[in-house]
């Protein structure tokens, strides 16, 4: 089964480098309340720019958003998939439009999405090196060797990184390609997800007549672009808070360490107030919007919003509800989420890392005053975060709900090595039974 | 407070207001029409479906379509090819009938004639500059052109290597002047050597290359006259001896080619001076030389050869070596 999951992310990196030469991939972030889609077309313009610097865009220069859209997402619900039709329609309403306005047809899809109960593994290994000098092989080796824990049935890894390398007692090596020493450890984050939803997922997109280049855990490409780059380094929670579920995932030293799932989002918080007020979703929904908040002060007592309704009948269209009343109906909600994602940070050991930096993004994370709140909950250093710029973005998809497609966009352009970028020793494949039988042998006589 | 939802009910404007819940009642018996609300539809968009639909979504044929449509061949294919297929049915369902076809070319054979037959193209007449009255009448012989005739169908390239292909022309250009004139500028071959053969004789320029016909001798009487087989090729070297020769006079009758090879000069009385292959003028000089000191041509000999160069010799006539004879054995006799 192992073999079986290396072999299909290998066939999806080999579409990516498809895509890369064909120079477009479409990127989709499958979310609870929308389906955004952007279409990048990368030109081959290096990392950095000419004099060597980081510069505005923050070195991510090989790509270009030539295409974006985004519908209300259908058929989904705590970022997964519970109606395939309705949500191949909206991929497909999505993705048409993106392709319309990048005006070229896109066959390569890499997808993100945030549910199916993520669960973070820590692996690690020791090999002595065969050599002295560490190869690409022998980083396959060591990675091999992780002891894989029984994760359970009816769940794929989505993510196997290697997070650090040890050569001898020198620790927080990222690469040790190329270095010598006697026995090379590393440290591998395993992120694994229920295989129902992956499978479910790319049916969705296959239905759609694309080919999937790569699927990310959207709690990790959000923090790929809501974290800044020093914040990833020195360690930092980002908290994605979308419409079905809220993301969190801690990073360090440049890898993802942790990443779990609350799942409540933004949609509870709407289901809330039409249950509190009376009123239908989309109402709920434009008045949240509009006026929600969590912090109550002595005006938004005597400021009454309109809450109307088409019963035809005159009282009941023309009922009001002040804002403290809102906010005291979203408030618990909101704070319900934040604590469950302290509770995941906790489980997590957040308060042991060095730099405890939380960053909040996503759509929910526009709710006015949320900071504040989230302060009181997580910790002194909140802040709110939104998506890295990228070239060619429209300005409507520069807001903290895009962090995520943003995110995969980068992931999509420069991704962290996998395990499976590395091969498999030759010695564990069980299609060679000749060279197994001739290994047995010498090992024996 | 503004309203949450923007209503989509119809705007329904009265021509007359309703007061109160008598009003009803008071104006049952008016005209009914002004009772009658009159919709006022805010714009089409309401009968549409797509107008009411809150989650567009493209079927799956559209979709299919759509990006059917955006592959570059297909786009190719249809903003180039649909096009240019479209024009060529046309063109060939056209073309397809004979009369339509003949028409067509009829036509545009109509116009080109008419262009061509503008006064501004047509040709006149030709003037022919640098030819001798026969020379002339050859040129308007082989370029026959019934004018006037139009400037387009005339061939001058091959008009010219026409011209220019008559012996008596050494070089010829032939323009269209304006005002319709055919100019043809004609350089004419000068005969400088008379060469008789078998079947005639013969006039050629400096080259060998033959002029003319003459039927006599005479009427060239200034020309020098060279005669064999082959003697053509070699008009520059016989020139070159003839002008060495130029101080025998009127004793040089002519040169004769001998197989193909080498020179004779003939001179009168039978003389022959029979030059070598190689440098046939040096060696006629050396004869000059002794001519001159002592008188050898004057003298009664046939044939003085040069053919060898370090042995040359001399031919006595016959009376000569009867006479010498004599004297010899008067010699032989005595002392």
């Amino acid at each position: 089964m192992m073999t079986d999951l290396y072999q299909s992310q290998r066939a999806m990196r080999q579409m990516r480098r498809q895509a890369m030469q064909r120079g477009v991939v479409a990127i989709l972030d499958v979310g609870s309340s929308k389906i955004s889609c952007l279409v990048l077309r990368f030109d081959g313009s290096g990392r950095l720019s000419e004099d060597n610097t980081i510069g505005s865009m923050a070195g991510q220069t090989g790509f270009r958003v030539i295409g974006a859209a985004t519908t209300r997402s259908r058929g989904v619900q705590f970022g997964e998939v519970t109606a395939m039709q309705e949500t191949e329609r909206a991929i497909r309403t999505a993705l048409q439009a993106a392709q319309k306005m990048a005006d070229i047809r896109v066959d390569h899809v890499i997808a993100c999405f945030s549910g199916a109960n993520p669960r973070s593994y820590g692996l690690d290994a020791q090999v002595d090196l065969e050599g002295q000098l560490v190869t690409e092989a022998e980083v396959g080796r060591v990675l091999n060797a992780c002891d894989v824990p029984d994760y359970g049935a009816g769940r794929e890894v989505l993510h196997a990184q290697p997070v650090n390398f040890a050569l001898d007692n020198r620790s927080g090596l990222i690469d040790p390609r190329g270095q010598l020493g006697q026995s090379l450890a590393v440290d591998m984050h395993m992120l694994t997800v229920d295989a129902v939803a992956i499978q479910n997922i790319v049916r969705c997109i296959k239905r759609c007549d694309l080919e999937l280049a790569g699927i990310a855990n959207s709690a990790y490409v959000s923090g790929i672009s809501a974290l800044v780059e020093d914040e990833q380094e020195l360690g930092a929670a980002c908290i994605d808070m979308g419409g079905g579920t809220t993301s969190v995932s801690i990073f360090m030293k440049k890898h993802m360490i942790y990443a779990d799932c609350v799942r409540m989002g933004g949609d509870h918080v709407t289901s809330d107030i039409s249950m509190g007020l009376g009123v239908p979703a989309a109402v709920a929904e434009r008045i949240k919007t509009f006026n929600g908040g969590v912090h109550a002060t002595g005006v938004d007592d005597r400021d009454m919003i309109d809450i109307g309704g088409d019963t035809g009948d005159w009282e009941h269209d023309r009922r009001t509800v002040s804002r403290a009343e809102l906010i005291g109906i979203m408030r618990p909600r909101v704070e319900e989420i934040l604590e469950e994602v302290r509770v995941r940070l906790d489980a997590a050991g957040f308060e042991h890392m060095p730099s405890q930096q939380i960053v909040l993004t996503g759509g929910g994370s526009q709710i006015m005053g949320l900071d504040g709140l989230a302060t009181r909950i997580l910790g002194q250093r909140v802040r709110l975060g939104r998506p890295l710029r990228v070239h060619g973005l429209p300005q409507s998809a520069t807001g903290p709900g895009f962090s995520s497609a943003v995110g995969l966009s980068l992931f999509a352009a420069h991704p962290q090595d996998e395990w499976w970028d590395f091969e498999i020793p030759v010695d564990t494949y069980a299609a060679r039974p000749f060279k197994r039988a001739v290994r047995w042998f010498r090992d024996n006589w | 407070m503004r309203p949450l939802t923007a209503t989509r009910a119809p705007v329904i404007h009265r021509t007359k207001a309703l007061a109160g819940p008598d009003a009803e009642f008071d104006s049952a018996d008016t005209n009914d029409a002004d009772a009658q609300p009159i919709l006022r539809l805010s714009g089409a968009r309401i009968f549409k479906r797509t107008a009411r639909r809150s989650d567009p979504a493209p079927s799956r044929l559209s979709y299919r379509f759509q990006r059917w449509m955006l592959t570059p061949g297909i786009r190719l294919g249809v903003k180039l090819g649909l096009p240019i297929c479209a024009i060529a049915a046309a063109v060939g369902l056209y073309f397809a009938s004979e009369d339509r076809r003949e028409a067509v070319s009829a036509y545009i054979a109509d116009i080109r004639t008419s262009i061509q037959e503008r006064p501004e193209f047509m040709v006149n007449l030709m003037a022919i500059d640098g030819a001798g009255a026969g020379l002339s009448d050859d040129i308007r012989e082989v370029v026959p052109l019934d004018f006037p005739i139009s400037s387009w169908d005339l061939d001058v390239e091959q008009m010219r290597d026409t011209i220019t292909g008559l012996d008596p022309v050494k070089s010829a250009t032939v323009r269209i002047r304006p005002g319709g004139i055919l100019q043809v500028d004609v350089v004419e071959r000068q005969p400088v050597i008379v060469w008789r053969t078998r079947d005639g004789i013969d006039l050629l320029d400096e080259t060998g290359v033959h002029v003319d016909q003459t039927a006599s001798r005479k009427d060239h009487a200034d020309l020098p006259l060279i005669a064999g087989k082959g003697a053509d090729q070699h008009v520059a070297e016989a020139l070159e001896i003839f002008k060495t020769s130029h101080s025998l006079g009127d004793r040089v009758r002519g040169l004769v080619r001998v197989g193909e090879r080498r020179w004779d000069l003939v001179l009168d009385r039978g003389q022959r001076i029979m030059l070598p292959t190689e440098r046939p003028v040096r060696a006629l000089e050396r004869v000059l030389a002794v001519n001159e000191v002592q008188d050898l041509l004057e003298r009664d000999v046939a044939a003085v050869d040069m053919r060898l160069g370090q042995r040359p010799t001399i031919r006595m006539t016959k009376a000569a070596s009867e006479d010498w004879w004599n004297t010899k054995v008067t010699v032989g006799n005595g002392q």
